[in-house]
């Protein structure tokens, strides 16, 4: 057992875990959140996307014990008093989720995407998101809410709201 | 008592609205089987075997007992799981041969996968620990891999007790039924004939895997009264009833609950071998039991879709005009039957003269056992194996007759004044406009335009050659009338079922049988009944998925959720209006005749009196004051039972890039115009038509799940088995016409599988139409890289290293051979 200290969604947690835990399992198993999921065993589907100090990670390919010291954002941190983030918000006006398995790290990756490209054409959404696998929507409506996101997040955009980070 | 205002609520049907569901999705407040987390909750692991065909001969489970955390482990006979009998609910003919499918083998495997033991464990990480420690002592069988081989007489076969590898046979023939003429005689005619010709074609389904993105789970919790089963199915209805069939457990002590399920797309239409082997190891210990598969062994064992062996014979006058078609197929069941397997074949029986008048018809399909993966429905079932036959096969006619391909389909689809028109399949076609669909998807696409570029490319030698394809398709779909499926000896109703609870405050509560999976019911559903009685969208809650509360139903698949289930949910919201109105009389004080519903108002006619659905539901909630001889309640519960199939179509057009040097198919666009009869939620469906294009495309140009001569599954990770991602696919231009259907009262057709129907062959076609001019004749499915370079340099006779080119990484794409890569290169 190793002893790991994180913050996760703004919580400082504590916690002895096996060496060969899986940061994805951690989150699920032992804080509940649940909001992460697993969608595959060898990191191609991204379903398990949340940021690890502010970048984007796959959390089923880090050990819960490589973030200890870190920050962790998921799915479940990103509201703000009760406001969606931008993202989240154009996920929801574009009708960009069916089942919404691969919505959490879709929205993950999508907020680190417009970190590094606030304003990204359709092909570098594109190419951005190529790492997370949805299988109901066929991304036409992602492409476009994370399009969507980025001129809401603008500087001067009514709705601006920080991009990613931590808690 | 209040007076009617003009304040009707604005119509919810056809309108825009954003979904529901999609609050709890995007802030992760989800509630996957998976997430179920019970105090005492034990986890297993299923051993599987790495054999296609092996004798089982000793399991020794000593090592595996001894890893810490591990509570049992247990082989088929421990449980008794070899002795089941998992259900198959469509045996398609009187004699169709039908194998005992276990839900652990006992004596022998029968597809590599299989499940022979099961560990018991504190957490998943030591079940799955430990059940690398079962041994297993197995003595292989030769495997059944070649659908052809197998029928042959003194084939190896699957399973020996049956004496054959051959499922049924299922043959209809529209001159023995009398809806046409004979085939035969039609074909035969027409090789005699000058102003005739016969064209035959083999096209080959590849084996494809449903692949939805939520992997399968199932979480048994036996210490209630009633035993409670949460799984990630489409089918929570059906497996409810099937696990006490086959199980011999009394149904009312049973309770299902699909939570929230992420896709389906068939794949979780099933009684699972893991569900039974939860629920007996639950029971066995007395303990909450949780299953959780890995992506590879959901590659690898739940079920595979298409799978098909096609052999089309078309007779056909010289200026274009269809006299006969043929039909033979093969369709490979793998080693077992799933719940509808041998039924999804033959689903197609029915859409291979598609939107054709086709005046001679017969279709004869044999299912075949093989060594693999079990096959059963996956998005379309049956549906687009017939679409792509015909499709494929009304180009190659085209290119025999030297016709333009749309102009070839015009020539023989049914004309929007024929309707409804009874086909040589037998169905009856309500409602429909082909030529409308297609003058508008021409003219989005920019038809001449595309065929005035491709011929400059042709002329100018570029390297990038532009093809285009055509898809003009209808499908059958809302299953089912349930008088059909008896008289193709289904094993069940095709009716769906809705409940109306109408609150005190005036809020409603649906409960409807149908089992959302990323559809979208709770939002389209709750406009059709915002409209019907009048009160707010947000005043409705749908409730589904949990057998306790939705006691009776048929789940989600062949796009009937609408078309099925949200007319039991109109038939439920009249009988709610007809219960309150006498109430709504007794308080106005008039007639019941003289009572009128609109907008969620009873008044009495020609006058400005009146109530609301709400102020009825709280006087029947007080009861204080009701008519004599009627029960104070305005709930209803009706059943629809459709009398007909829905029948969507659409012309879909795809342009394709095809880079002659490297055979890399680039979408460069695609149009369709789809008729899906009245739209409910015109964004819901637009994202289904771009989710099912998205998998159409796929087994176009990405996904196969093939099998090496072990019978190992060569795409058993994501890595293999390649979906497309965000960066494969472009934006679609999609729009809808309209001819609302007859058959419904809503006038709705399905459409959540239109999309996938539809696309496959307006791709392939795009990519043949630019490598013909080669010599090239077909290329199989997925057109990748690999294959389209192959083709084109074996049309040219400039291959010469075909066999070289055998070596190459499969998938690997770009037409390089291992002997193309400097020293060091990687693939």
């Amino acid at each position: 057992m190793a002893r790991i200290r994180t913050t996760v969604d703004g919580l400082v947690y504590e916690d002895d875990v096996e060496p060969r835990m899986l940061l994805v399992q951690y989150l699920r198993e032992r804080l509940g959140k649940t909001g992460t999921v697993i969608g595959c065993d060898t990191s191609n589907c991204g379903a398990c996307t949340v940021h690890l100090d502010g970048l984007s990670v796959k959390s089923c390919s880090v050990l819960a014990v490589q973030a200890n010291g870190s920050e962790v954002l998921t799915v479940e941190g990103l509201e703000r008093d009760g406001q969606l983030h931008p993202v989240q918000q154009a996920f929801h006006d574009n009708h960009a989720l069916q089942c919404g398995y691969c919505t959490p790290g879709m929205i993950m990756q999508s907020i680190d995407l417009l970190g590094d490209n606030p304003d990204p054409t359709e092909q570098e959404v594109r190419e951005g998101i190529e790492g997370n696998l949805c299988r109901c929507t066929g991304y036409q409506n992602i492409v476009r809410a994370v399009q969507d996101a980025a001129q809401k997040m603008k500087p001067g955009a009514s709705q601006a709201a920080p991009v990613g980070g931590g808690a | 008592m209040t007076t009617v205002e003009n304040d009707a609520p604005a119509q919810e049907i056809g309108r825009d609205r954003r979904r529901k569901e999609d609050r709890r999705l995007i802030t992760g407040r989800t509630r996957w089987t998976d997430n179920q987390a019970l105090t005492g909750l034990l986890h297993i692991s299923i051993v599987r075997s790495p054999f296609a065909h092996a004798e089982i001969g000793s399991i020794d489970t000593g090592a595996a007992k001894q890893v810490p955390g591990v509570v049992a482990v247990y082989t088929a006979s421990d449980l008794g799981a070899d002795a089941v009998q998992l259900p198959c609910a469509w045996p398609i003919t009187k004699d169709m041969k039908s194998p005992q499918r276990p839900a652990l083998a006992g004596s022998r495997v029968n597809f590599a996968g299989e499940g022979v033991a099961v560990v018991v464990a504190r957490s998943a990480a030591a079940a799955k620990d430990a059940a690398e420690l079962v041994e297993v002592d197995y003595s292989e069988l030769e495997p059944v891999l070649d659908m052809e081989e197998a029928l042959k007489e003194g084939a190896t076969l699957v399973h020996p007790e049956l004496g054959t590898n051959e499922n049924a046979q299922w043959v209809f023939d529209s001159g023995e039924a009398g809806s046409g003429g004979s085939a035969a005689e039609a074909i035969a005619a027409a090789e005699k004939a000058d102003d005739q010709v016969v064209i035959t074609r083999r096209f080959r389904q590849q084996r494809l895997v449903p692949v939805f993105m939520e992997p399968r789970s199932t979480v048994v919790d036996p210490t209630g009264e009633q035993l409670v089963m949460w799984s990630s199915t489409q089918v929570p209805h059906i497996l409810k009833t099937m696990l006490a069939l086959t199980l011999g457990l009394p149904e009312h002590k049973i309770r299902v609950i699909a939570p929230d399920v992420g896709g389906g797309f068939g794949g979780k239409i099933a009684v699972a071998p893991e569900e039974v082997v939860t629920l007996l190891v639950a029971q066995k210990l007395g303990k909450p039991v949780k299953w959780t598969e890995t992506r590879s062994e959901s590659l690898l064992t739940a079920h595979h879709g298409r799978d098909q062996i096609q052999d089309l014979t078309v007779a056909v006058t010289k200026d274009g005009v269809i006299k006969a078609l043929d039909v033979k197929l093969l369709a490979d069941m793998g080693a077992y039957l799933g719940l509808v397997g041998p039924g999804v074949p033959i689903l197609g029986a029915f859409m291979f003269n598609a939107i054709y008048k086709i005046p001679a018809y017969r279709f004869d399909c044999t299912n075949v056992f093989t060594t693999k993966t079990l096959t059963d429905a996956y998005r379309g079932a049956g549906r687009p194996e017939a679409t792509f036959g015909i499709e494929r096969m009304m180009d190659e006619v085209a290119v025999e007759l030297g016709i333009e391909p749309m102009e070839l389909r015009k020539r023989n689809w049914i004309k929007h004044e024929e309707f409804p028109f009874t086909t040589v399949s037998t169905l009856t076609y309500d409602t429909g406009n082909y030529e409308a669909a297609t003058d508008q998807a021409m003219s989005m696409f920019d038809y001449d335009g595309l065929r005035r570029e491709q011929e400059e490319r042709r002329q100018r030698g570029d390297v990038k050659q532009l093809g285009i394809g055509i898809s003009t398709f209808t499908e059958m779909c809302g299953l089912a009338p349930s008088r059909v499926l008896g008289s193709l000896d289904y094993g069940a109703g095709g009716w769906e079922t809705a409940s109306i609870r109408m609150l005190p405050t005036g809020k409603a509560e649906v409960v409807v049988g149908v089992s959302p999976h990323g559809q979208g019911h709770e939002t389209a559903f709750s406009q059709i009944i915002a409209d019907k009685l009048g009160i707010p969208f947000d005043d409705v809650e749908i409730l589904h998925g949990d057998t306790q509360s939705s006691y009776r139903g048929l789940d989600t698949y062949g796009s009937r959720s609408l078309a099925v289930g949200g007319i039991a949910m109109v038939k439920a919201a009249e009988k709610v209006v007809e219960k309150a109105k006498p109430i709504a009389a007794h308080m106005l004080e008039a007639s019941e005749d003289d009572i009128e519903f609109t907008a969620g108002k009873f008044s009495v006619k020609g006058t400005d009196k009146g109530v609301g659905i709400a102020d009825v539901a709280l006087a029947v909630f007080a009861a204080h004051d009701y008519p004599e001889g009627i029960e104070p309640d305005i709930d209803a519960h009706a059943t629809f039972d459709p009398e007909n199939f829905s029948y969507p179509h659409g012309t879909h057009l795809c342009a394709v890039e095809v880079d002659t040097e490297t055979g890399f198919v680039q979408l460069h666009k695609y149009v369709c115009v789809d008729d899906v009869g009245t739209v409910i939620n015109p964004l819901i469906v637009e994202g289904q038509i771009h989710g099912g294009l998205a998998q159409g495309i796929a087994q176009a140009l990405f996904e196969e799940a093939p099998y090496d001569e072990s019978g190992t599954l060569l795409s058993g990770t994501l890595v293999d088995y390649t979906l497309p991602s965000a960066a494969d696919l472009i934006n679609f231009d999609t729009a809808n016409t309209s001819t609302p259907s007859t058959t419904n009262p809503l006038g709705v057709k399905g459409v959540g599988e239109a999309g996938t129907i539809a696309s496959t062959p307006a791709v392939v076609n795009a990519v043949l139409d630019a490598v013909r001019q080669y010599g090239v004749k077909d290329i199989d499915m997925p057109t990748t890289p690999f294959r389209v370079w192959t083709a084109i340099n074996s049309a040219k006779g400039t291959a010469g290293r075909g066999d070289e080119a055998d070596v190459a990484s499969p998938g690997a794409g770009l037409g390089s051979t291992a002997k193309d890569m400097p020293e060091g290169g990687n693939l």
